[in-house]
């Protein structure tokens, strides 16, 4: 199942092979041609009758993690974070160090052996480290070397309903809906430029360059996004809600969508009675920030899965919305066909 | 130049809606030049042709506001800023929006002022429910400071100066060089979300490919009371830029915008600007890298709805310009 293979697949910013090889393997058959860049970007082209425009459909394969940094005589690993990691969430979680994935647990001195004005605060990065079972430094350095990316050892879980419960869906749900979209027998006139972007959570490096070697017509970037919906959060402050469709976003701290886009996906939602809601944060960034800005310009946008507990060992997404965000693009894509490009 | 500058600066383009400027600076400068274009992020490039080095000269023509994230069940509008906006200048104060829709801004009970920040406060636009509000405005939507300009003397309180000074400098440059032969290719580019971080600039720049490049914008002054340490004053010129946040001017053109400046007997200052930037950034980082410099109008309370400058910097600031454009680029700075 693809939801599965790709949310719990290992793809720490940089260290994205495994992801990368997973979506290769679903896409391929359905395109005409997948290239690797020197970012590591995965590129699927689908052409159609008429080759233009070029629409260029991005979703990150990275996911935040760990990255071992030094290694203890006693063989415990000395660690910092890769992309946005919220160090009061790391303590006593289950890891997997490297591709290989040793296996390892998240620890710090016990509680017995704390300072009072230690207990009362939560851990930062220098009060944790990581026990992979070695009793030693030579042992550790045969499991793992300085570098190594690590993971949340999450699994796939459906819970409830319609939800599901995982590590990574920023943005592994993004790589979804842009797979499904490549994996439709529909071909569509004009020329998908489909990008599996590397090292977005440290920037939206990957973007940047595809983008400039692609020189797309429009660009639409699919992220998981934060969703508020809980105890705790004032409506205002939500940003989405699981459940109520996929989320538009009119701007946020990286770029300013372009309105006759979001005008657009509007539309065809009305139309096709898609639900869909508006993103009502402008904080965090996304690869369409860095698209928008290559070369002279490119009208972007962002469709993204309301996603709980982002950047954590595990989130949740309505799966509803995946399938809602798909039924959108595809009917974005068919009013590209039908009426060409909303500028 | 004041009759120009209360056109603009009362106009309304905050970043990421500039369409309302956008079509008056068109009307400004169409018969000023060649050509008039508008790129994809709405960038607003008039365009000089001719022979010689082509040298960009940009403004942007946003303005920092605020963007309507959330309408509650009461018709009260939750929002957050766009470009840099201190809440507590916002008490007192109204917001508009494209359609001619005003706004107060209010504040949730607080015990303590300073407490206050932007996701406390809302905006009142009158309306009795959700869905009467919701016929006004939607989310997304973005809005400017409501404010009319005040022309005191040689000094001007407005809104948006930062940088519809800038424009206005850009503007009047272009119609004092209208019909006269000048050795370089001019790009005049009025420049979108500027205020979002500098980023019509960037797309616009590698569009134009200069060989050389120039900003105007506002900087700030040190010359009100416990001010700041800066050596800049309104009323004593122009300012030539040394170095801000994004750039550190190209010292061949600093120097030559400097001998240029004494040469024609213009007013100017040095301006060394520590915290904020300008379109000047990326422009010189554009490709494999653009000569640039960066003339500023001194302004007092930035990004606030009562700025204010002197009128002379700004007329000064065009002969400069001129002055600039007239001169043979590639043998000066090239």
């Amino acid at each position: 199942m693809l939801l599965k293979t790709l949310t719990e697949a290992f793809g720490v910013s940089g260290q994205e092979q495994e992801v990368a090889g997973i979506l290769r393997e679903h896409v391929s058959p359905h395109c005409d041609k997948v290239e690797t860049d020197a970012l590591r970007n995965v590129i699927a082209i689908k052409s159609g009758s008429k080759g233009s425009p070029k629409v260029m459909l991005t979703a990150h394969m990275d996911e935040i993690g760990l990255m071992v940094m030094y290694i203890e005589k006693s063989g415990t690993l000395r660690f910092k974070s890769i992309g946005g990691v919220d160090p009061r969430v790391l303590v006593s979680k289950s890891v997997y160090v490297g591709r290989n994935r040793i296996p390892g647990v998240i620890g710090a001195k016990p509680i017995h052996l704390q300072k009072r004005e230690e207990a009362d605060k939560p851990f930062d990065l220098d009060g944790l480290f990581i026990d992979i079972g070695a009793k030693d430094k030579d042992e550790a350095e045969r499991l793992v070397n300085l570098g190594d990316g690590i993971i949340f050892a999450t699994k796939y879980e459906d819970i409830g309903n319609t939800r599901a419960k995982a590590k990574a869906f920023d943005d592994r749900i993004g790589c979804a809906v842009l797979a499904r979209l490549l994996m439709m027998e529909k071909r569509w006139d004009f020329t998908i430029q489909g990008v599996f972007t590397a090292q977005e959570e440290v920037g939206g490096r990957g973007a940047q360059v595809a983008s400039y070697a692609l020189e797309p017509d429009i660009a639409i970037a699919f992220e998981g996004t934060t969703a508020s919906d809980v105890p705790g959060s004032k409506e205002h402050l939500y940003s989405t809600s699981l459940g109520k469709g996929p989320a538009l976003t009119h701007a946020d701290a990286s770029f300013v969508a372009d309105p006759r886009l979001v005008r657009r996906l509007m539309e065809v939602a009305e139309a096709k009675g898609i639900p869909y809601q508006m993103r009502e944060l402008t904080t965090g960034g996304t690869d369409a920030g860095r698209i928008h800005l290559s070369r002279e310009g490119i009208p972007a946008g962002l469709v993204s899965v309301p996603t709980r507990y982002i950047h954590s060992p595990v989130s949740i997404i309505d799966k509803n919305d995946f399938e809602n965000a798909i039924k959108l693009m595809a009917a974005f894509l068919d009013s590209i066909e039908e009426r060409g490009l909303p500028f | 130049m004041k009759d120009l500058l209360k056109n603009l600066v009362e106009a309304f383009g905050p970043a990421g809606n500039e369409g309302p400027i956008r079509e008056i600076l068109r009307t400004e400068v169409e018969g000023l030049v060649d050509e008039v274009k508008v790129d994809a992020l709405g960038n607003l490039i008039a365009i000089r042709k001719g022979s010689g080095p082509r040298v960009m000269i940009a403004a942007h023509m946003d303005e920092i506001g605020v963007i309507v994230t959330h309408i509650d069940e009461k018709g009260f509008l939750r929002f957050s800023n766009i470009g840099g906006i201190s809440p507590f200048m916002l008490i007192g104060q109204r917001v508009v929006f494209a359609n001619g829709t005003v706004g107060a801004f209010g504040a949730e009970k607080l015990d303590d002022i300073k407490d206050l920040k932007l996701n406390k406060m809302f905006i009142d636009i009158g309306a009795k429910d959700e869905k009467s509000a919701k016929e006004k405005v939607t989310i997304g939507d973005i809005g400017a400071f409501y404010r009319q300009a005040n022309f005191q003397g040689d000094r001007v309180i407005a809104k948006s100066l930062d940088n519809r000074a800038g424009c206005a400098v850009l503007v009047k440059t272009l119609k004092e060089l209208a019909g006269r032969e000048i050795p370089n290719q001019v790009y005049a580019v009025f420049t979108v979300q500027e205020e979002l971080g500098l980023r019509g600039a960037k797309t616009a720049a590698y569009g134009v490919n200069p060989d050389v490049g120039f900003a105007v914008d506002v900087t700030g002054t040190g010359d009100t009371p416990e001010a700041p340490t800066m050596a800049v004053k309104l009323g004593e010129g122009p300012t030539i830029k040394v170095k801000d946040s994004v750039v550190l001017t190209h010292p061949r053109v600093r120097q030559f915008m400097m001998e240029v400046a004494k040469n024609k007997g213009i007013p100017y200052q040095l301006e060394i600007l520590e915290r904020g930037g300008t379109d000047t950034g990326p422009i010189h980082l554009t490709r494999e890298g653009v000569p640039s410099g960066a003339i500023s109008v001194p302004t007092r309370y930035i990004h606030t709805p009562s700025e204010m400058a002197d009128i002379n910097d700004m007329e000064n600031a065009v002969k400069l310009f001129v002055a600039i454009l007239e001169a043979k680029l590639d043998e000066a700075i090239l």
